[in-house]
């Protein structure tokens, strides 16, 4: 069947500058730059650009740019290109469209309206390079209140295990399978560094990387792929994975050919199935029965780790998240819309969810309005970009985030939003083993300890302006934020006043 | 010493016509007219309540506290002088005392001193009174009219001991704070700024030179004395807003601001205790109340939830004094004082003095033989006692802290101050 899609991109190709070397005939994993064998020269399948920019940034003369093909559509607000090129791209294929990454939709983004606070004469602010400044964290449970014997001063009161992160900032759920191994070893070894925690994903954790346990999330989803005794200890936090923000309400599908020995070794199946993920955990239609399985994960590993329960944000994830926390969770974690995915089908990628921001807001004043958001700690997740939505999370009720998309452009990830394909040409979302050397774990790892580093020495300045020593002190202190260019009913959700107020 | 002895001058202030001893019924007596229906105008409720219902009430201030540790009354003419001192640092839009030993008569009975707008918030909080309490005492506070201050509500003290039918098995303190927040928040015009038993707070919008001549505070005696000279940014003659701040018998007085307040607040509000003031002092005398009397932690753990150590220092403390500094700092960082400030905390037998953590906010201890003194300044305390023991500057986060029966002052570390270094 002919395509009626036209191209996305032109491949510029400067023939003054290319020497005809071929490294980006051999970059591309779309196939879309090629040597014509009969004309002897290096050309370009504009049809296949994705937009990656891997042969861009390698050609070595610098002969190449991508640009978006001027084509217009007659103007229409409702047909927007890209919904006539998704018609055009499910008559051709009859099935559901897929994609990867988050949200790209103009869905508001609400930290863009969000601004900080500073002191300013009545309060110093506070120079982090002079005076202490402390974003250690600790996730888990905590008591209502503690006793502490008077005179001796001796610590009555026997905490849930708890965890200390460095920065409040972690690396997001990623499975193995979707993404390298050599992804996952340079979250693992960035996270160690930096005294936080990655999360395995789905996909269990590769024997090779037990030695990072004490800064592993191991996660049980619904394939329950990986899942072990050995896998529950080795970790520091056990995360239930109800939902994801990327595709709420629905499952995962690993397609067989990115199931390699390795892959299959590490999830328990055979090599080259598909692992098909339930859409909800089938030990799981209630609250009961979640609660059962946290207390199933704390008696297999001895109540020695927290246990989060991460849920998309959905529309009534208040009242989940106050469900979860009386069923025992040490943790909930939330993820918004704009949360990621290695696959999802894009109808439910781009309409299903609610914004992170709300959906933190919303869930911190529902567990303090029922007295117990001291006993929890809350995740966020879902479209952290930068320190400064790192610190507007915390100040709206988050105690930490989890950054996946952040962490993946660190590693050279340009969002090109065609991690379904399994073909990422920067070798992140593969399985390909020509690909996936590209990420060195060496070189992986001190990118993503650079930006965990350059985040957290922004968010020491920022609190240090807004007269502040501990990260704790900004944590759901809404009063260090102001609203811009926002709806009354939005100030009231985010409870944060308008700018000016 | 009884109501009537405490004053030495003619005596008006009595409940006049109440035989000596207690009244038979809890009915309250008509009492004269308020003020302000005499020729001062309508009064404005802004002059009680937070006109521009900021987030948190910015100021800076003069603190004074002073402790005979062996429990001997002394009048408040040495510590209004000494607050006098401290003038400068104050701006006339709010001073106030706090006085323990105050009424030792009534000594059993929760002490409500009461500001009102209005004869209808008088009237309201009267029902309420009468609904809830055995009241054994109600006046007129007395004042000094020939004193010039601007917007003064009317100022009514009760003596009260709950209803045993209305407490219904709960403890009296937590049905007293219960009450508090209900006429703080409910009831419009009214403020309740005084509830301990014994002890009584006295403040307003002036300097606090003239709210003692206005409240005839050097005619008070008690053991225990803390004095507050504001310098508020943005609330002018608010009477409310003045500290010593109070719930039950605790009472603090703060220079400083607190950039924490939004959750502070926010967390106090998991617990009941309602911020109808919006101001950061406030949230200091609950988190005493919570950590304190609800959840019985000592003194010393407490001021290590307001002040807490560094992680860092953490690490390096034996390993038992380690887990309770880090349980503390886990379970209650929403309480962590953050920004700069010095307080002066009081309750029953108890002074303490705190700085923030990196001491951002001035503060001198000092004593001599029974007396105990905390100071924004040290020539405050020089002024009325210029012959020291000892004098120095409490570290930042150490809480010096006076009691009853001696002085405990835990400052290891401390800074000799000024000329006291020999």
């Amino acid at each position: 069947m002919k395509t009626y899609l036209p191209n996305r991109f032109i491949v510029e190709r400067d023939p003054a500058r290319c020497i005809q070397c071929e490294v980006c005939v051999n970059q591309c994993s779309f196939d879309a730059n090629y040597r014509d064998a009969d004309e002897d020269e290096v050309r370009s399948r504009e049809e296949n650009c994705v937009g990656c920019h891997r042969c861009v940034l390698f050609c070595p003369t610098r002969a190449l740019n991508i640009r978006r093909t001027p084509l217009d559509y007659r103007e229409n607000a409702n047909w927007r290109p890209e919904i006539i090129e998704d018609i055009i791209r499910q008559a051709e294929s009859g099935g559901i469209l897929l994609t990867g990454m988050g949200n790209d939709k103009a869905h508001p983004i609400y930290w863009d309206h969000l601004v900080l606070n500073a002191s300013q004469v009545t309060n110093p602010s506070i120079d982090p390079l002079r005076e202490p400044m402390e974003l250690r964290t600790y996730l888990g449970r905590k008591p209502d209140s503690l006793t502490v014997e008077p005179g001796s001063l001796a610590l009555k009161t026997k905490l849930a295990p708890q965890v200390a992160i460095e920065v409040p900032i972690l690396f997001s759920a990623l499975s193995y399978g979707a993404v390298s191994i050599n992804v996952h070893e340079s979250l693992a070894r960035a996270a160690a560094e930096m005294g936080t925690l990655f999360n395995t994903g789905e996909g269990g954790l590769h024997r090779k990387l037990y030695k990072y346990g004490a800064n592993t999330i191991c996660q049980v989803a619904s394939g329950r792929f990986g899942v072990h005794p050995d896998y529950l200890n080795v970790g520091r936090i056990l995360e239930i994975k109800i939902g994801q923000g990327a595709k709420p309400g629905i499952g995962g599908h690993l397609p067989g050919e990115k199931v390699s020995a390795e892959v299959a070794a590490t999830r328990m199946i055979p090599k080259g199935t598909d692992a098909l993920s339930p859409a909800p955990q089938h030990d799981i239609y209630s609250i009961e029965d979640l609660a059962q399985l946290i207390s199933a994960l704390k008696e297999a590993t001895n109540y020695t780790k927290p246990v989060s329960v991460k849920i998309a944000a959905v529309h009534n994830a208040a009242a989940i998240a106050s469900g979860i926390a009386r069923a025992g969770a040490d943790i909930i974690a939330l993820d918004g819309i704009r949360g990621s995915t290695g696959a999802a089908p894009k109808i439910i990628r781009d309409n299903v969810g609610i914004p992170i921001e709300l959906a933190i807001a919303a869930v911190d004043t529902r567990l303090r309005q029922e007295g117990i958001r001291n006993q929890v700690s809350l995740i966020a997740a879902g479209g952290i970009r930068n320190s400064g939505d790192v610190l507007k999370a915390i100040a709206l009720g988050a105690d930490a985030v989890y950054i996946g998309t952040a962490a993946l452009v660190a590693l050279g990830c340009t969002v090109c939003q065609q991690c379904h394909t399994g073909k990422c040409a920067w070798g992140i979302c593969t399985s390909d083993l020509r690909l996936t050397k590209r990420i060195n774990p060496d070189i992986g790892a001190q990118r993503l300890v650079n930006l965990l580093r350059g985040w957290s020495l922004e968010i020491k300045e920022m609190l240090g302006g807004m007269g502040l020593n501990a990260v704790e002190s900004l944590r759901g202190n809404r009063l260090h934020l102001r609203g811009v260019g926002l709806t009354d009913t939005e100030l009231e959700i985010l409870g944060v006043k308008m700018a000016g107020a | 010493m009884t109501i009537g002895e405490i004053r030495k001058g003619n005596g008006d202030h009595l409940l006049r016509g109440v035989p000596e001893g207690l009244r038979p019924s809890g009915r309250i007596r008509p009492l004269s007219p308020f003020q302000g229906e005499r020729g001062r105008g309508e009064r404005s409720i802004e002059a009680l309540n937070n006109p521009y219902n900021d987030d948190k009430v910015i100021s800076a201030c003069s603190l004074f506290g002073m402790m005979d540790v062996s429990g001997k009354v002394f009048s408040g003419k040495e510590i209004i002088r000494a607050i006098a001192n401290m003038h400068v640092r104050s701006n006339g839009l709010g001073g106030g005392f706090a006085v323990y030993g105050l009424y030792p008569r009534y000594a059993d009975y929760y002490a409500f001193h009461l500001m009102y707008m209005n004869k209808q918030a008088r009237a309201e909080t009267e029902d309420l009174l009468r609904e809830n309490f055995h009241q054994v005492l109600a006046e007129e506070i007395p004042v000094n009219p020939c004193i010039a201050v601007s917007n003064a509500p009317g100022l009514f003290r009760y003596f009260l001991e709950p209803e045993p039918a209305s407490l219904n098995g709960r403890p009296a303190d937590d049905f007293v704070i219960e009450k508090v927040m209900q006429i703080n928040t409910c009831i419009e015009g009214a403020f309740v700024f005084s509830s301990g038993k014994n002890m009584g707070v006295f403040k307003g919008a002036a300097y606090p030179e003239d709210i003692a001549s206005y409240f005839r505070l050097e005619e008070y005696e008690g053991y225990l004395w803390t004095a507050h000279g504001r310098f508020p940014t943005n609330t002018p003659g608010w009477w409310g807003g003045a500290h010593p701040f109070n719930i039950l018998d605790w009472t603090v007085v703060h220079n400083g601001e607190i950039s924490s307040y939004g959750i502070n607040r926010r967390y106090l509000e998991m617990f009941g205790y309602a911020c109808a003031l919006q101001t950061d002092t406030e949230v200091i005398a609950y988190a005493m109340d919570l950590l304190m009397r609800r959840h019985k932690l000592p003194m010393e753990a407490a001021v290590s939830v307001l002040a807490p150590a560094f992680w860092e220092e953490i690490e390096r403390m034996p390993a038992a004094k380690q887990e309770l500094h880090r349980a503390l700092r886990t379970v209650y960082g929403s309480l962590l004082l953050n920004g700069p400030f010095t307080v002066i905390i009081a309750r029953q037998g108890e002074m303490m003095g705190l700085t923030d953590r990196i001491r951002l906010r001035p503060l001198t201890a000092a004593t001599r033989g029974d007396m105990f003194f905390l100071s924004s300044e040290e020539s405050a305390i020089r002024l009325v006692c210029p012959e020291l023991d000892r004098a120095w500057i409490p570290m930042g986060g150490e809480p010096v802290i006076a009691r009853l029966g001696g002085t405990k002052v835990v400052a290891e570390g401390a800074v000799a101050a000024g000329r006291a270094a020999c």
